[in-house]
């Protein structure tokens, strides 16, 4: 399978539409980019939240689509089950992905049916997970909110109150949909939001990963505007810290590595009462218009 | 504090055992509509799990304790295994039983210790029962560092794989025979001395119907696991489960709910763990059977209360409520909620031209003029107001192509080869432009080219203004479909079954191979491409890679062409559906069917959906909920697309009738 050619390098035919002169161009950058985070919080003695990033790229003949994979896993449960959780989870989905996609891609495979469907591939990725966790730590579980990454598209497999964000100049977009009880109350109009922010059993989720044999998995798809973000983040971040502050940490930072780090920095300054974690990724910029 | 997990297995129902690991995960196979394909994607090993990875798994004929062979694995869950198996103690008769064998692959060993405990406790509680509705346990044994049990064997299906397999709907008498036996079962756990059990897992799934037809109900929670407090408690199995479970309250009630939820799932065919908790109120069971009856609705919403004050007391309660309902059956109708299919009404046309063949083309339409090829080898120039001939030019083939008018021009191609340019005015050759085979395709104008296939298996791009070919590309097969035409690539599909994407000079971007000939034409947005496939399929594909985002299986080849609107993808199928599937998820929103192969390629204009099937109608439906506006008879096939212009849609039929009816 070949991929989207250098389209300034082509050769026109001369019959053909003339390229229209291009504006004045920001530095070529092909790469996808990201930065990452996690941290205990100020009163945990551990953390339970794993994160997990794969890129990769290439220059060149036939080159490969620039890839990213970014995982996020909250885990919890008794006896360091939560640690334990959230990593098999993280590891297990990316093998998964890496192996059933990213693998193929190298060797240049041409793509076609006998490969699952993009959401079919992160559904699987998910639910080995779930029988990873299910089997192997008993009484543990974790959110696992993911994003395959393809160009200015990211493809998201999500489980839990773990969240994604596009972060652009307007703001946080939530991406995702938290599953838990009183996300689901407030819908309902039986709380408010600020009811919900703390009640007692805000923490509380109705779908998560390793806790049963059968796991919905939801598979948002959102192409990630120019100039804009894709934000991962665990409840320990969110909850803790408003969305207007959030953006304003990530538009005024001087990198993507610097936000993240000052992201974790709000949280604990906040009290950091839960581990908090952070993925932001920058997709690389789309070359046609 | 109270425990809220369970993990658990239900016994798989099948009397035909299909042995794990076997399980292909074809291509082939539709997505899977998660639970209500029943137990065999719930419990049975998923594919990519095969049966000799499960840990400590015991082989075909393998004697255990001396005493049970084991005959093949009936189910696999998170926490445990269970086996059909034979009790040799028997030797003059075969008699069967299953053996649940424990998973234990904790590290920690207290933990260990703990769900040891837990699978014990299970037993001790089974071991307690008599009831008929409760399968019995036989034995309880560990082996070295496993435990088993070994229960009653149940020829049988459970509630949830009868759903899957049941066409249409169940009736609304056998639900409720079903529900007041489970209700008769829920009296005897809830009054146990020296405390009541309460189930907390009443699910289809739970629920197995036995040779006598007879309710029975399985698993009562192997291995709860304690949970510490804080962050974290969660939650067993979503959807059936009510709200004070969730925060650990385990009384009678919560089994009332659970019995609730189980019948507006197995009544209204819709599964609650894909729909957000606690939402039965909003999705009445009327609007997706209307043949459900008010009464027991009201039973129904009765149990699934949200405050368990307002539930039924116990289960005794809501069991007179169900007998009484049965019996009042037998004297007079249960009220029903009446249908909800709408009869849309008919049409008259504007005009009808009548051309001396077959019309299989689309209609194009220009300025005041309607463009249309018949299999008579003509195109003809009609009036949009009145009908009127204008003008026709003939070919020396049949035209199923459909015309593209551009700068003054129509173009389109004809089995004679050649691709042709005719001032739109006048009629009168502009130029033609030859090609090795028929021209079914239809053109495109971009980039101030003509962009078109050929049964010579090559795209063209030939020069708007002149018709010299500016380049050809080979692809694998014939090439029927039209281009579709983005920013800065041309997509299309062949007969060879793969979809290219093309650049602006020829030169191949990407390929995406499917396993059957690609006739329909693709639809593009600035980031997918949908398409379908004679495979059955309809894809979407990520538009600068080509790698699939979802595919849609329907009932039969895909020749018809998508048309995209409201976030919705519509396609029709040789299976005589109309299709509407969500953009971005591929789910299905809709689906029409008619009484005939559905070939023709939707249009979609204001909130409406034109298209014709091989029933010889034409068809109008609310593009948002799929009912139909109206429906056109005529005397032929429709293969046809239709077009929509100023209110107005425009299509042909074999009947060899070009019609203009209004939108």
């Amino acid at each position: 399978m070949r991929f989207l050619r250098n389209l300034l390098g082509l050769e026109k035919n001369p019959e053909s539409t003339p390229v229209p002169p291009s504006a004045p161009v920001a530095p070529y950058h092909p790469r996808l980019q990201v930065g990452w985070a996690t941290n205990v919080g100020e009163v945990r003695r551990h953390n339970e939240d794993t994160a997990l990033t794969i890129t990769a790229s290439q220059d060149g003949d036939d080159a490969i689509p620039a890839f990213g994979l970014f995982v996020l896993a909250d885990g919890m449960g008794g006896h360091q089950a939560g640690e334990v959780a959230s990593s098999l989870a993280a590891r297990v989905f990316a093998h998964h992905v890496v192996r059933r996609l990213y693998l193929p891609i190298l060797i240049n495979q041409e793509h076609d049916t006998a490969q699952p469907a993009l959401n079919e591939l992160l559904v699987e990725a998910v639910q080995a997970s779930n029988r990873a966790v299910a089997g192997q730590v008993p009484g543990g579980g974790t959110t696992l909110t993911c994003a395959l990454v393809l160009g200015p598209r990211a493809y998201i497999a999500h489980v839990g109150d773990s969240r994604a964000y596009v972060v652009t100049e307007e703001g946080l977009e939530q991406i995702t949909h938290d599953h838990s009880l009183v996300d689901r109350l407030v819908e309902l109009g039986q709380l408010t939001r600020d009811e919900a922010a703390i009640h007692p059993q805000k923490n509380v989720l109705y779908r998560a990963v390793g806790q049963s044999g059968f796991l919905e998995v939801d598979t948002p798809v959102r192409t990630i505007p120019r100039g804009g973000r894709l934000l991962l983040c665990s409840d320990g971040l969110w909850s803790i810290v408003s969305e207007t502050d959030m953006a304003r940490i990530v538009a005024t930072a001087s990198s993507l590595q610097a936000a993240c780090d000052s992201l974790i920095d709000a949280a604990n300054q906040a009290g950091g009462p839960d581990n908090v974690t952070a993925i932001l990724v920058k997709p690389p910029v789309d070359q046609s218009a | 504090m109270k425990s809220l997990e369970t993990h658990h297995i239900s016994m798989p129902g099948s009397s035909t055992d299909q042995p794990p690991g076997q399980e292909q995960m074809s291509s082939e196979e539709p997505q899977a509509a998660a639970s209500s394909k029943g137990l065999d994607t719930q419990y049975i090993a998923p594919p990519s799990q095969s049966s000799e990875q499960v840990e400590g798994r015991l082989p075909d004929g393998y004697l255990l304790q001396g005493r049970y062979r084991i005959l093949g694995i009936r189910g696999i869950g998170g926490m445990s295994t269970v086996y059909k198996a034979q009790d040799m103690r028997f030797t003059k008769v075969t008699r069967l039983c299953a053996v649940k064998q424990m998973i234990n692959t904790a590290n920690d060993p207290q933990v260990r210790a703990m769900i040891k405990q837990n699978f014990e406790r299970e037993a001790n509680i089974l071991a307690s029962l008599s009831h008929p509705g409760i399968i019995q346990v036989y034995d309880f044994f560990s082996e070295g560092d496993r435990s088993y049990l070994v229960l009653e064997y149940i020829d049988g299906k459970d509630l949830e794989a009868t759903l899957s397999e049941t066409e249409g709907f169940l009736s609304e008498a056998q639900v409720v025979r079903w529900a007041i036996q489970v209700c008769e079962v829920l009296s005897y756990l809830h009054s146990h001395d020296p405390q009541p059990i309460v189930f907390r897992d009443i699910k289809p799934a739970n629920i197995m119907l036995d040779s006598h037809r007879r309710i029975r109900l399985l698993d009562f929670g192997i291995a709860k696991i304690f949970q510490s407090g804080q962050k974290g408690t969660m939650i067993g199995t979503e959807g059936y489960t009510p709200q004070e479970q969730y925060r650990g309250i385990a009384e009678p009630r919560v089994d009332i709910y659970a019995l609730g939820a189980t019948m507006h799932h197995l009544l209204s065919k819709q599964d609650p763990r894909l729909e957000p908790p606690f939402s039965f109120h909003e999705r009445p069971i009327h609007k997706t059977n209307p043949t459900v009856s008010r009464e027991l609705t009201e039973i129904i919403n009765r149990a699934l209360e949200y405050e368990p004050n307002d539930r039924y007391g116990s289960a005794e309660e809501m069991q007179r409520a169900l007998m009484s309902l049965e019996s009042a059956r037998g004297l007079s109708q249960a009220t029903s909620f009446g249908t909800s299919a709408i009869a849309g009404g008919d049409v008259m046309a504007i005009w009808r031209f009548r051309c001396e063949d077959e019309v299989r083309s689309s209609p194009a339409v220009y300025g005041s003029i309607v463009y249309a090829g018949a299999y008579d080898n003509n195109l003809y120039a009609i009036s949009a107001d009145d009908g009127k001939f204008v003008w026709k030019y003939a070919t020396e083939g049949g035209i199923a192509s459909s015309p593209c008018v551009s700068a003054g021009r129509v173009f389109f191609g004809s089995a004679d080869r050649l691709l042709y340019a005719i001032n739109a005015e006048t009629g009168r050759i502009s130029w033609t432009c030859p090609t090795q085979g028929s021209v079914w395709s239809s053109p495109q104008v971009a980039f101030d080219h003509v962009l078109f296939g050929s049964d010579d298996r090559h795209l063209y791009a030939a020069n708007i203004h002149s018709g010299r070919v500016a380049w050809k590309f080979e692809t694998d097969g014939k090439v029927r479909s039209s281009p579709a035409v983005g920013n800065d690539a041309i997509y299309v599909g062949c007969e060879g079954g793969i979809v290219h994407a093309v650049d602006t000079s020829g030169q191949l971007q990407w390929r995406f191979r499917a396993r059957r000939g690609v006739t329909s034409s693709p639809a593009i947005t600035k980031d997918t491409l949908y398409v379908g496939c004679q495979d059955w399929h309809v894809y979407a594909l990520d538009i600068r890679s080509g790698w699939s985002m979802w595919r849609y299986r329907t009932g039969g080849p895909v020749v018809s062409s998508p048309a995209l609107g409201d976030g919705m993808v519509f396609i029709g199928s040789t299976d005589g559906s109309l299709y509407a599937l969500d953009a971005e998820s591929g789910r299905l929103v809709w689906r029409f069917a008619t009484d005939g192969q559905v070939t023709s390629s939707p249009a979609v204009a204001e909130e409406a959906v034109y298209f014709g099937s091989v029933d010889k109608a034409i068809y109008s439906l609310d593009a948002k909920t799929g009912n139909l506006r109206w429906r056109f008879q005529t005397d032929g096939p429709v293969t046809s697309s239709p077009t929509v212009a100023d209110g107005v849609v425009y299509v042909g039929s074999d009947d060899h009738y070009v019609y203009a009816l209004p939108a």
